[in-house]
């Protein structure tokens, strides 16, 4: 297969991953913010949106003030922004459109229609009325654009890049989210109690549910552990889990097995490196984890996750051959 | 003037219901039973069906609603442009002897020349046209075919008795565009009428793409028993990409950007995700003018750097070749009935409208004292653009080509307007004739072959005689009726 050709159909899955991760993490801030709950905690709550994908400071030289309507307006509509809903979907509809001959009809007309529909509702203000609905709406896009895929596309390498971009995307916007949600409750979490005051188990434990909710792992939470929730637990699940289908471990594991799928060389280097990380979530154990510290570990994480797709790119999607 | 209808006999006016046409007959009785608004709701799904499945054309410039690009939809009509056999049976005789011929000439321009060395065509009129490419002197391609796809433009017209005739207006050699509307609205006219052909038996078109993969492998240079067969489109910004990857898609072939493609040692490959893979045909939807920027356009990042060396080896196939332009101009239209005369000794069976050359002083000075009656063309136009339409245009505009024409007599032809024959279209006001042209697709390799049919091209403009998509113009399905 031809290396754009890979290359767009890699990107074109990022994007859309990347769209529905938006939705979610958009959707549980605005269904926190109608919870009662302090002024200094909400604010919190839309700042880690904005820091989550890095984006506090051009937000702040565009708008200033962090608050809720501007955080949304930014994150769904603005295009300049390249995480923003409209921004992702647009990226994933020209990727599709430079390889439309490679989708299946249905994965292309998914990917058309999804993108002439979003523009619809954001003109209509359909996602005004009821932005839950329309957070839905996105993430149901694209569980249509995943199954599609599968249920559609031949099972050749034309998939495999596809999926390894799902689950390369996956696995980095769950550790930021695992990341941000932790830093906000606490700079030194694992160091220091939470609570000690009555009253805050209550919001502790929204707060925990909504990060669950976000990946859809509230229920999958309560079946693992049949427990109150606790963060650690939170931390294990989300990270180490190789059922847990947004957990770093599970979204390794689909990215290794879809890189030996189109590696051609048994000694690809990109393949090592991907094992190794992969090795290291099976292996891991929490409290190690904790010992060393949550966020130092995500950041090496997120770090290898980039090196990953930097050599993904140079092996497979951009060679320099002449 | 004199009109012809390709439904009717005489258009209904008033309470006349007109006299319908013997091979339209079935369908006129099947129209008359539907009502307008179910029609109107049928046109609907059509287009959200087109837009859906994004079979849009790019506009230079332009911004859609969406402000995020320039996609457009060509208006699709819902009325069928009907041939009887026996007319396509002589068109399609008539087309197989005109590009047969035309192949012949390129041919012959890049190698002995005999038609100029004979006089039948004024030597300067090749080698000052910058169509002409030097760099094709001498060099063989397989099977000695030039132009593998051709598409030709036909309209009719009525003659002095008021019968339909065919006229070709103009050959397109380079790349030629449009087949894939031609493919879409088929599929779209058996998905919103399935009736309709149960009772007509309609002459099928969608193994096109077949005919053309077959086209293109046979015209591999290499002896490998299964030639790599890629499609090069400019991007998905040219206007044309839907059909670049629809076809790339309908014959199993990759679509490739200059970017993908390198030239090692004479031989073109291109970038794969396992390293690199040999090209043997490449069906290219780009100009000469950017293939190769060692030998055309330096700034060209459109096509491949060495490409013209490859294919001067012979170890690569560039289809249409390079070098075409060369037959398909407006300044070398008027001499294709004498090719074929001159090949093949042969008669023409399609006719060319007659065509003034401003060249000649004489041509010249008829046409600046009929501007109001002709058409006049720059010979290097395209897409419509470049045109006087006479009886369309006001005094401005006349007076504007008189300028040019008097600067630069050398590039344009003049021509009578003709009265394209117009088909019922479902326009706002209702059902109303419409100036219709047709470009049947002609593919040569082996053998001369074509799909039955082809684009049938409506100007939707009351009036207007310019059916060409960037100017406003719709598409028709096209029936061949099978006796």
């Amino acid at each position: 297969m031809l290396s754009r050709t890979a290359d767009h159909l890699f990107w074109m899955s990022r994007y859309m991953e990347r769209a529905e991760n938006t939705a979610r993490m958009l959707n549980v801030s605005y269904e926190t913010s109608l919870l009662p709950q302090s002024a200094a905690a909400v604010q919190a709550g839309w700042e880690g949106i904005l820091s989550i994908s890095e984006l506090l400071p051009s937000y702040q030289v565009l708008h200033g003030e962090v608050k809720p309507k501007g955080v949304m307006e930014f994150m769904v509509r603005d295009a300049d922004n390249p995480s923003s809903i409209i921004a992702c979907l647009q990226a994933a509809r020209e990727n599709a459109r430079a390889v439309r001959g490679t989708l299946t009809t249905e994965v292309w007309e998914t990917q058309n229609q999804t993108w002439l529909e979003v523009n619809r509702m954001l003109r209509s203000g359909a996602f005004e009325r009821d932005p839950g609905q329309f957070f839905e709406w996105v993430k149901f896009r694209s569980h249509l654009s995943r199954g599609v895929t599968v249920g559609t596309m031949l099972m050749d390498e034309a998939l495999h890049f596809m999926r390894l971009g799902t689950f390369l995307e996956r696995a980095d916007n769950t550790a930021r989210l695992v990341d941000v949600k932790f830093h906000a409750m606490s700079n030194d979490y694992f160091g220091m109690p939470l609570n000690g005051q009555e009253g805050d188990a209550e919001y502790d434990f929204y707060h925990w549910s909504a990060i669950l909710r976000s990946v859809s792992g509230f229920e999958v939470y309560r079946k693992v552990y049949r427990d109150v929730i606790r963060p650690e637990r939170v931390a294990e699940l989300l990270i180490l889990r190789p059922d847990m289908p947004r957990s770093l471990h599970a979204s390794l594991n689909e990215v290794v097995a879809n890189l030996q799928l189109v590696s051609a060389h048994p000694g690809s280097d990109t393949l090592r490196q991907a094992g190794k990380l992969r090795a290291e979530l099976a292996y891991g154990r929490i409290d190690e984890i904790l010992a060393t510290g949550l966020h130092a570990y995500l950041t090496q994480f997120l770090d290898r996750i980039n090196a990953l797709g930097g050599a993904i790119s140079r092996e497979f999607l951009l060679p320099q051959t002449a | 003037m004199r009109r012809f209808d390709e439904m009717y006999a005489h258009l209904p006016e008033g309470t006349d219901t007109g006299v319908v046409r013997e091979h339209y007959e079935a369908y006129a009785g099947w129209l008359a039973a539907q009502d307008p608004q179910s029609l109107g709701a049928r046109r609907e799904e059509a287009e959200v069906i087109f837009r859906n499945v994004g079979i849009t054309f790019a506009v230079y410039g332009d911004k859609d609603e969406n402000g995020a690009g320039t996609e457009r939809l060509i208006p699709f009509d819902l009325i069928p442009r009907i041939i009887p056999a026996h007319e396509w049976k002589s068109m399609e005789a008539g087309l197989v002897q005109r590009v047969t011929a035309l192949n012949r000439f390129i041919h012959d321009i890049y190698h002995d020349q005999e038609i100029l060395q004979a006089g039948v065509i004024p030597r300067e009129q090749i080698e000052r046209n910058a169509q002409f490419r030097p760099e094709m002197l001498g060099v063989e391609v397989p099977h000695q075919i030039y132009s593998h796809i051709s598409g030709i433009d036909i309209v009719r017209a009525p003659d002095e008795n008021g019968q339909g005739e065919y006229y070709v207006l103009e050959d397109n050699l380079r790349v030629p565009s449009g087949v894939s509307y031609m493919l879409e609205d088929r599929k779209m006219m058996m998905r919103l009428f399935p009736e309709l052909f149960s009772q007509h038996r309609v002459a099928p078109v969608a193994h096109y793409p077949d005919l053309l993969l077959e086209t293109l492998r046979a015209s591999s240079p290499a002896t490998t028993a299964e030639p790599t067969v890629v499609v090069l489109t400019p991007g998905m910004y040219n206007s044309a990409y839907f059909e670049h990857a629809f076809l790339a898609q309908q014959m199993g072939v990759e679509l490739v950007e200059g970017q993908d493609l390198f030239v090692k040692d004479q031989f073109v490959y291109m970038r794969t995700t396992r390293g690199p893979k040999r090209v043997d045909v490449i069906y290219r939807r780009v100009d000469d003018d950017f293939l190769d920027p060692e030998v055309f356009r330096p700034t060209s990042t459109l096509g491949c750097a060495g490409l013209m060396e490859a294919y001067k080896a012979g170890h690569v196939a560039i289809c249409n070749a390079v070098g075409t332009g060369v037959a398909d101009d407006k300044s070398i239209y008027p001499y294709v009935p004498d090719m074929i005369g001159f090949y093949l000794g042969e008669k023409p069976i399609l006719k060319n409208v007659p065509t003034y050359q401003c060249r000649k002083p004489e041509d010249l000075q008829y046409t600046l004292a009929h501007l109001k009656d002709l058409v006049v063309k720059e010979v290097h136009g395209a897409g419509g653009y470049g045109m006087l339409v006479g009886p369309a245009a006001n005094q401005a505009e006349i007076e504007q080509f008189r300028a040019a024409l008097l600067a630069h007599p050398d590039g344009y032809i003049a021509q009578p307007t003709l009265s394209l024959s117009s088909c019922p279209t479902f326009v706002d006001s209702g059902i109303a004739p419409r100036h219709i042209d047709l470009r049947p697709f002609v593919l040569s390799g082996r053998t001369v072959q074509m799909v039955p049919g082809g684009l049938t091209r409506v100007a939707l403009k009351e009036g207007s005689l310019v059916v060409n998509s960037s100017q406003g113009g719709g598409t028709k399905d096209t029936w061949i009726l099978q006796n």
